[in-house]
Parts: structure tokens; sequence; C-alpha cells
């Protein structure tokens, strides 16, 4: 375990900011002491990155927390970590409060929930500016617009006013940076800054911190497991797993010469745009890949024509129509990836297709059953054809349920057996998704996020439906498990050839599965080509944007496709400003995807 | 193919798994209860009364009578032991020592055994605390999980119901109900104290149902195919079961307030029917000469009451997931203490 950094590094020109030492942090579970993270140790210069790499549980946000004493009270942090010449581990009171915000400052992960909503964003700025300097309420309000403007928010003096909910996702964001720099902070620790957002807005706030850092000339932490953002930011990065250090070195050094197991095995689970990685899902699929003409294959099993679907009027919202004018038809045995940004209408064809939402207009049938006015009866047969994967494995499992009686339900409602003979089929659900059969009887809570997921495709597949629908069903998981699952499914679907339409924003996960991708847009359809055409040669400016913005796990190539990205971006500036436009306008829609 | 999850998703999540280890929700949540003080406490306090005033005087079950070990019945009339009836019972600390006596608690004006009335009138409360809970738990449940539900024209018309009961005085309505069901006994009068007193169980239940419904676990079962009344029963019900256990235990401290002052004020249980709330308002023209008459019967409500609210507070506590229980300062001292000890073994 090599926890020094080295002194050698080049970046290192100054006295580092951070001096991190032998840092613990334990929590206290059932009257024990529980370490979530052991013996971190690492430096921070000004101007530099040094992202903490690590699934969730393996300590990387904890360990940043304790610096800013921000520990739930269970929590306790051993070690030091100085920030100049001041220990923080054990600092409270007012001497903490003089460093937070001031010296050090955070960018959290979820700005709707990290500003406050009943406050103007402006207000929160200002806030912090008073609190910490001696400053009149005019000469604040004026930094205030000052430090907007730095964050590139598009009419300041306004936004200056605007609450919370009335900014885009990506503009929230950028409230949180400017209200993270209002002090000048040494250090800046950006907790998974762009996990909650687009890849397009990703790659906008990712250009925004990198031409901060060259301007402010703070250090930053940056928390993630997006290798993508890692290759896009970092200077130096460490690796933690279950709270240890396990690699560290600069981004160059552990991208290209891995040498921990752990690194190489996460990074070899990274799924690469446009390079195919996971590699055992390559080999698994050798026919499912690339030459695959973009042609319907085998019978038809969805064949949506014009299909539209709104969500009624509720009280005086008006109508919203999510998915308008897609025409689309998957055959037999075949995947489907369908890919798009929060609000794109991709989630809504999903749950129309296993009749979760009825379809208003156009054209929808499964499995030869029209779908628009579908009788209760003709629905419910047709729900021994059908199947659905969910996003979060966490909601979908009925928690007063064991996992047994989650698989088994569509079975015993469909054919009615029961007893011994469904207790056998369920085992036999279990060997295929690689659970122990032992399982069968245990609770959706006892178990990690990525078994829940098997359980979630082992009942979906229970009664062998003809078409599935996958809804992002990894975008809860981390990368490793995110791989194992991928990998489970696609043998799963090669085994049973159902056919599929797997559904997510991740392109580089869409790229991995599909036979075809259809990109929506939205509500409407932006491109729909074989995947090889689509990710390497798309040919609506939408898709190129989309294509462009996903962050690739490889420094040397992420700087080549950064360039082009900036420049696609600042083509569509004038675009980009309508569509943060559209989505404030229609954040009021009936259901808001996550 | 491994048939072993891989160790890596075992970590995941290890923190939050270490508190739940191969525990069921049910096991949990009674773990969390007996960790509430409080509520224990009150749940073994209730139980001793409810013993006592069954075995004291006995009770009927089916026709049957059992008979309890105290010698005298609640309506026989004696002569009085002491001048006035004051009650026999006297504590350690004073003049005459600790003794029980024939009369405890004292006799009213006619030499009836106030014990005896008592640990009836705690009888009686007990039925009508279980009675109006069954019957407002019924009616609210199932107003709540069908309007959140189904919402739409089903919530609208239900939800007005509801309205009209609440704005309805419960006093004023408990009253006048009560006097026409006939309320010399306490299970008619419990039928229609539940029957008013259901509305709050159902705004809380329907608004469960209303994000429960919402939930990714109740599309899961409706692709799986589950009709209404299964999702209804079967998936939704059981997620609401702490809302429901917490509020029916308020609402029974609150029907037992409710029969007492209804009593009081001549509408509740009539004689020869014997509540806590009817002696009370029996003896209240003997408050300043016999006070005896007047405090036993108050001080089992008191003690009911609070019982009840206690475990009601324990039972919100087990079943909130939110409410984590702070480790004291102590416990976690102590840990700390432990593990340096073992760490300056280990290194010896």
């Amino acid at each position: 375990m090599s926890t020094q950094t080295a002194p050698e590094q080049p970046v290192a020109t100054a006295e580092p900011i951070l001096t991190v030492r032998d840092l613990s942090v334990d929590f206290f579970v059932e009257g024990e002491w529980f370490p979530a993270a052991t013996g971190v140790s690492y430096d921070v210069h000004p101007g530099e990155v040094l992202a903490i790499v690590g699934e969730s549980g393996s300590g990387k946000s904890q360990s940043s927390m304790s610096l800013l004493g921000l520990l739930p009270t269970n929590g306790r942090a051993t070690g030091s970590a100085k920030l100049g010449e001041t220990e923080l581990i054990g600092l409270t009171g007012a001497p903490m409060r003089r460093i937070r915000g001031n010296e050090m400052a955070v960018i959290f992960q979820e700005p709707m929930t990290a500003l406050n909503p009943v406050y103007p964003i402006g207000f929160q700025i200002v806030e912090t500016l008073r609190t910490h300097i001696d400053m009149g309420p005019a000469a604040a309000k004026e930094r205030a617009i000052e430090l907007l403007t730095l964050v590139e928010m598009p009419d300041p003096a306004t936004r200056f006013n605007s609450y919370p909910h009335q900014l885009s996702g990506g503009q929230r964001q950028r409230a949180m940076i400017a209200q993270s720099l209002a002090c000048d902070p040494k250090l800046l620790i950006a907790d998974e800054p762009t996990t909650a957002l687009d890849v397009t807005v990703q790659a906008e706030i990712l250009k925004l911190m990198r031409d901060l850092r060259n301007r402010i000339d703070s250090g930053i932490v940056l928390i993630t497991h997006d290798m993508g953002v890692v290759a896009d930011m970092a200077d130096k990065i460490i690796v933690m797993r279950r709270g240890e250090v396990v690699e560290s070195g600069t981004a160059e050094e552990i991208f290209s010469r891995p040498q921990h197991e752990y690194t190489k095995e996460l990074l070899g689970a990274v799924p690469h745009l446009g390079g195919v990685s996971a590699t055992e899902v390559r080999e698994g699929a050798p026919a499912a890949r690339p030459e695959q003409p973009a042609a319907v294959t085998g019978e038809p099993v969805m064949i949506a024509e014009d299909m539209i679907i709104e969500y009624p009027k509720r009280g005086r919202t008006p109508a919203f129509r999510a998915v308008d004018g897609v025409s689309l038809t998957i055959g037999a045995g075949e995947v489907v990836g369908l890919v798009g940004e929060s609000g794109s209408g991709k989630t809504t064809i999903g749950r129309a297709v296993v009749g979760l939402l009825p379809v208003t207009g156009g054209s929808l049938r499964i499995d030869d059953r029209d779908m628009v006015g579908i009788s209760p009866k003709d629905l419910r047969a047709l729900r021994k054809r059908v199947g659905i994967v969910f996003q979060d494995p966490g909601s979908s499992l009925n928690p007063r349920l064991p996992i047994g009686e989650s698989i088994g339900e569509p079975l015993y409602l469909h054919t009615g057996i029961k007893g011994a003979e469904l207790t056998k089929k369920i085992d036999v659900l279990l060997d295929q998704v690689e659970l122990p059969r032992s399982m069968r009887n245990r609770y959706p809570h006892e178990l990690s996020g990525g078994q829940r997921q098997r359980v979630g495709i082992a009942r979906a597949l229970s009664l062998e439906p003809t078409i599935l629908v996958a809804d992002e069903p990894t975008s809860a998981l981390d990368v490793s498990v995110q791989a194992n699952v991928l990998e489970l499914f696609s043998e799963l679907q090669r085994e049973h050839g159902f056919a599929c339409l797997f559904i997510s924003h991740d392109l580089a996960v869409v790229e991995m599965l599909s036979n075809r991708i259809a990109v929506m847009h939205h509500g409407k359809l932006a491109e729909i080509g074989s995947t090889a055409q689509v990710v390497h040669h798309p040919q609506d400016p939408y898709t190129q944007r989309l294509i462009a913005a996903v962050p690739v796990p490889d420094p040397a190539e992420q700087k080549v496709r950064r360039e082009r990205r900036d420049q696609l971006l600042a083509e569509a500036a004038a675009e980009l400003a309508a569509e943060e436009q559209y989505e404030v306008q229609h954040r009021r829609g009936p259901r808001t995807e996550l | 193919m491994t048939s072993q999850p891989e160790p890596t998703e075992q970590a995941e999540n290890a923190i939050e798994l270490k508190a739940v280890e191969g525990k069921s929700q049910g096991k949990i949540v009674r773990e969390r209860f007996f960790h509430h003080r409080g509520a224990i406490v009150a749940l073994v306090a209730l139980i001793l009364v409810a013993l006592l005033s069954l075995t004291s005087i006995g009770f009927p079950v089916f026709g049957w009578y059992v008979g309890g070990w105290w010698q005298y019945n609640p309506a026989e009339t004696m002569a009085l032991e002491n001048a006035g009836g004051t009650p026999t019972l006297t504590m350690p600390w004073s003049e005459a020592g600790f003794a029980i006596g024939n009369h405890p608690f004292g006799q009213d004006t006619i030499g009836r055994d106030i014990f005896a009335r008592t640990m009836k009138g705690v009888q009686t409360t007990m039925v009508i605390m279980v009675v109006v809970g069954a019957v407002a738990t019924v009616i609210g449940v199932l107003v709540g999980a069908l309007s959140g539900f189904f919402r739409g024209f089903t919530d609208t018309l239900l939800m007005r119901i509801t309205d009209l009961f609440i704005t309805m005085p419960l006093l004023v309505i408990g009253a006048v109900l009560g006097k026409l069901v006939g309320s010399a006994s306490a299970v008619p009068l419990a039928l229609v104290l539940g029957a008013i007193t259901w509305t709050t169980l159902a705004r809380l239940v329907r608004g469960e149902f209303l994000s429960l419904r919402e939930r990714e676990f109740v599309d899961a079962a409706r692709v799986a195919g589950a009709s209404n009344s299964r999702i209804i029963f079967k998936h939704i019900l059981p997620n609401a079961m702490g809302v429901i256990i917490v509020t029916v235990t308020l609402l029974m401290s609150a029907a037992i307030l409710l029969e007492a002052a209804l009593s009081y004020l001549d509408f509740g249980i009539k004689e020869p029917t014997i509540s806590l709330g009817r002696m009370i308002s029996d003896y209240q023209s003997s408050f300043s000469t016999r006070p005896w008459l007047f405090w036993w019967p108050g001080m089992f409500i008191i003690t009911i009451v609070l019982c009840i609210n206690f475990i009601g507070d324990g039972l919100r506590d087990a079943f909130d997931p939110r409410q984590k229980r702070l480790p004291s300062a102590r416990a976690m001292a102590k840990a700390t203490r432990r593990e340096h000890q073992s760490s300056s073994v280990a290194t010896s």
C-alpha cells in the first residue's frame, strides 16, 4: 500500500495547502468502532486537482468531509490534516467556522438540495461573503454578481434574485460554485460535482472548473467515481477501496501504468465510449458486435408509429407532451438502446411499452397487440409477455417481502403455481442471476445494490418475456458492479433471446449492449441507426454534441476530445441557452425523471 | 459463473449493512422498540394494571364468570369499616405502618368497595380502548387506503365525507349517538366512538398510500400482473403498517379520555355499568369530603393514558427508519478505550 505521495511531483512547485497524514475515520455501529477510512495520506498543492476515486463505501467522501468537521455525530476522525499551519482534526466551534467557507469550501453533489430553496441564490452568496468579510450589503451584492459572472451564469444581475427552483440544473451548480468561491478559498472540495447532471451540462461544468483552476490558484480535491471526469480534470489521483488507499500517483501514471490489481480492475470495468471496454462483454457477445445492419432483424415485437404520450392536465398545469411522434421498431431478439438526457421522454416510452402509461396518439403494437386504448383483460395477457427492470433496485423491491417472494410473484399470478414447485422455479431464477439460493428468504435491505438489481432482473425474466424494458438498470450501481451486471445481462439476453429496449443516459453502456441506438431529444427521436454508425458518425447535431460531451477514461484521448467538445459547445452555445430555458419551462411536468 | 457474490459488491454498503446484518424488518423494529426505555416501562406497567384488574375481581367469558382473588364484588354494599369509609391502605411512613386492610381504596357512602369498583372501571376502560381501536382501524384504513390508492373521484368523495366528520364536534356527536344506541354498556358506546374517531387515521393512511403508490415496487407488482386489491393489501398496506400502529395507539389513549369526558357529562356509561369516568362523575360532589372516591379512578385513567402514549412514542421511534438512535458519548468513549486496550495487548 503506497500511501505516501511522492515529493518529487512535477506540479509540486509551492508548499502544499493541505497535508493529510494518516487520517482515519470510524463510525460507531452497534457498540463498536467500524473503520470507514484508514491511514489516508496526501498533499494538495496550489492550482492542483487531486482526484479521490473509489466506489461507494470506499470512504472517499467521509475522509474529505472529516476535514471540515462535517462527520455525523457517530463518526470520529483521527490522524492529522493540516491546512497551511492549522490542524483541522479536532478543530471545533468558532475556529472551525472561520475556516469553513472561507479558507475551505465545498461543492456538493446535488445543488437542488445544497441550496436553500427559500432564499434567492444571490442572498446565499452574500451571506457567505458577509459572514467572513467585513463588507456592506451593496458591496457584497456587487461582489456576488461579479462571482456569478465569473462562473458564466447567463444574465447574472437578474439571476442574483432567482430562487434555486427557477434555475436549470447546470445553472444551480454554477451558483453553488460561485458561492463556494466567494471568499477565495485556498482549498475547494468538490464532492461528485457533476454526478447529478446530464452529460452535456456536465461537460460545461467541467470546462468551467478547468477554467477556474487556472484563474483562482486554489487546490481542488475532486471526489468522484467517474473515471471519465477524473481523466478530464485530475493532475494527481488516489484510488481508495474499502477505506484504504490502494494506489496514488499522477493521472498519467494511474491511467497508463496502473500498479494495483484493483485499479486495473476498476479501469477495465469502466465502459469506454467508442472503444467498447468491459472486456468480458466484448468476448461474451461476438454476434452482437458492430457490423449490424441498420434495419430491423427478425420478426418485429414492438412497432411504434408516430407515438404520442401525454401526461394529462392536472388542475392548472396543462397537459405535458412527453413523447411526440416517435417511430421505433424492435425485432425479436434485438437490443435497441434508447439514449437521451433527463426529461427527453425515454423512460416514458419504456413505461408505455409495459403498459404502465397509456398511449395518447399514433400507434404502439407490442407482440401484435394494439396498446392504444387496450382493455384491462388484454393488458393482463400482455403482461405475461413483457418485463421491466427498474432503475433503482432499492425502490423497486417491496421492502416487506423476502426477495424470493418478489421474484416468484409474476409466476404465481400468471401461472398459479405455488409451494414447492414455485420454490424450485425461484431457485432456478436465482441460479441464473448468480445469487446463492439461500438468499431466497432475505429482505431487500440486507442486500447490496448489485445483488438487488440481480433480483430485479430475475423477476423481470421469470415469465420468459418476449420483450424486456431495462430502464437505466445500472445507473444506480458502482462501475465494477455495473460491469458484472451488464455482463450477466448480455449473457442472459443471448441465452433467452428476448428483445430488449435498453434505456440509459450513459452512451458508453448502451454502446456495449445494443445492436441499434435511438437518441431522444425533447420527446422526439433525434437519430436512430446502428450502434457503430451513431457512435462514430453521428448525423444529428444534438447527437454529435451528446457524443462529444461524454468524457472517456483516458487523459490523452480526453484532451483531444475536450478540444473538439469545447469547439462544438461554442458553436452550440446559443442553442444550449435555449435548451436550459426549455428545461426550466418544462420543469413542472408531472413526473421528473432522475 | 460464480455462485458466490463478488466481494466488491458486499463491501459497497458495508456500514449500513452491519447494523441490520441477518435481521428481518420486524426484528429491527422490535429491537429498536426494546431499546426505548420509556416504552418498555409503560408496556410493563400497562400489562400489570390489566392483570391486576382481571385477576382481582374476575371477568366474564362467554357467559361464564371467572372468579378473582378479591373478596368483594363491585356492587356489594357493606358496613363502613373506617369512619366515613376512608381507605384502609396505609403507607410505611405513616404512624400505623404499612397495611392493606379490607378496603384499601376506601368505601363510598353506601359502603361499596372502591378497589373492586376501580378494577371494574379499568376493565370497562380497556374494553372501550380495544373496541374503539379496532373499529377506527377498520374504517380509517379502508377509507384512507381507497382514497389514497384510487385518487380522483373516489378520493374527493371519501375525503369530503371525512371532512364532514371532522367538522362535527366529537363530544356532541358522541353524546347524541351514545344516547341513541343505549349507552348502558360499554361495547355499543365504544362502537359509536370508533365510528367517529377514525378521521385522523384515514387522512394519515391516505397520505402514506399516495406516496407509496408512486414507488417502483408498486409498478413492478402491476407489471407482474397483480390486481388492485393485491397491490393494496399485499404490497402497500404492510409498508404503511408503521403509521397505522402508531396512530391507532395514540387514538386509543384519546378514546379513553373521550369516554371519561362523556361519562362525566352523563352521556356515556350509565349505572350499573362502572367506568372510571362514570366514577369520577358520580363522586364529584364529594370531592372535598371523600377525596379518595375521586383520586383512585383518576389515577388509573392517568396511568393508562400515559402508558399508551409512551408505547405509541416508542413505536413511532421504532418504525421511523430516519430516526437513528445517537450513541451516547459514554458508550463511544468506552469502545475507544476497549480498542486501545486490545491494540496495546497486541503490540506487547
